[in-house]
């Protein structure tokens, strides 16, 4: 019964499942932002050269 | 560069707010598990991300029905971000599991029926993407994709039922009482109240997310057309 008064040291493993949770979470995030600023810069250079086309 | 709603800036720091308070939650309002120790605390992100992706495939299931009756892209950009991140979700789910079984199970990884069901789960729709990425032609990627998405939703009542109708060592959070389930424990008020928050947070994080991806896919979308239009 004294194993049960006293909780296991599990801290590492909550420690890894946290890191794995948050972590994943930014890197999809990160993903959302880069793809977002990626397609705007296209957009950007895109309606350039429509406006170019436009003038010739 | 198009300009973010106002709508989904006040949702971002809504949800952040309550990510906030939903980990301050499960670090300092839930005790401490007796039997488990520290590592119990995954749970609480664990199922919830686990809901995030369930819920992500029955919205994508729902959206492209919705498709395909109505011919409206809109729908398909839904159904395709709500699947982008039930992935994402689902995956945080298989790991953040295999860690905390490691302790308790004395395993990172047992082909118990959920752990395989969740699996298999994860796997059809990481066909859903291949599917996608293999059809030039949008109408058909979209059509394809849709009936895909709605013949895929099977897998979600199977992983969610598998540890309820299967022999498992899954331990079941509400109406299971499997003696072979290692890990199972008895929720304390504080437990619940944290648990039935962070169900809250997530499903807002689902909306917000689904949201930004929504806009990422109508602004792709934008970007083919002018492309083709200038290619002319």
């Amino acid at each position: 019964m004294l194993a049960l008064d006293v909780p296991p040291d599990t801290f590492s493993y909550m420690l890894a499942g946290y890191i794995v949770i948050f972590g994943v979470m930014a890197i999809y995030l990160i993903s959302l932002v880069i793809r977002h600023r990626n397609l705007n810069q296209d957009l950007e250079t895109l309606e350039e050269l429509e406006d170019k086309e436009k003038k010739v | 560069m198009v300009k973010q709603p106002r709508g989904l800036t006040i949702l971002n720091y809504v949800t952040l707010g309550l990510m906030v308070l939903a980990t301050a939650m499960v670090f300092l309002y839930a005790p401490e598990e007796a039997v488990m120790g520290q590592v119990q605390r995954v749970f609480y992100f664990h199922v919830s991300s686990a809901w995030v992706g369930m819920l992500g495939f029955i919205v994508a299931a729902v959206t492209s029905v919705i498709f395909l009756r109505t011919g409206d892209h809109k729908w398909d950009l839904v159904s395709l971000g709500a699947i982008e991140i039930g992935m994402i979700f689902s995956f945080i789910t298989i790991v953040s599991g295999s860690i905390w079984a490691r302790p308790i199970w004395n395993a990172w990884w047992t082909w118990d029926p959920r752990l395989t069901t969740a699996t298999i789960m994860e796997l059809i729709y990481a066909a859903y993407l291949m599917l996608r990425q293999g059809v030039d032609d949008p109408e058909r990627k979209a059509r394809f994709g849709s009936v895909y998405a709605i013949i895929g939703v099977i897998s979600v009542p199977l992983t969610f039922f598998s540890i309820r109708f299967l022999r498992t060592i899954h331990p079941v959070v509400f109406g299971g009482a499997d003696p072979n389930a290692t890990g199972n424990f008895d929720m304390t008020p504080k437990m619940l109240q944290t648990f039935m928050f962070s169900l809250l947070t997530f499903s807002v994080l689902f909306a917000d997310l689904l949201w930004h991806r929504i806009r990422l896919g109508k602004l792709a979308d934008r970007v083919e057309t002018l492309k083709l239009k200038i290619s002319q």
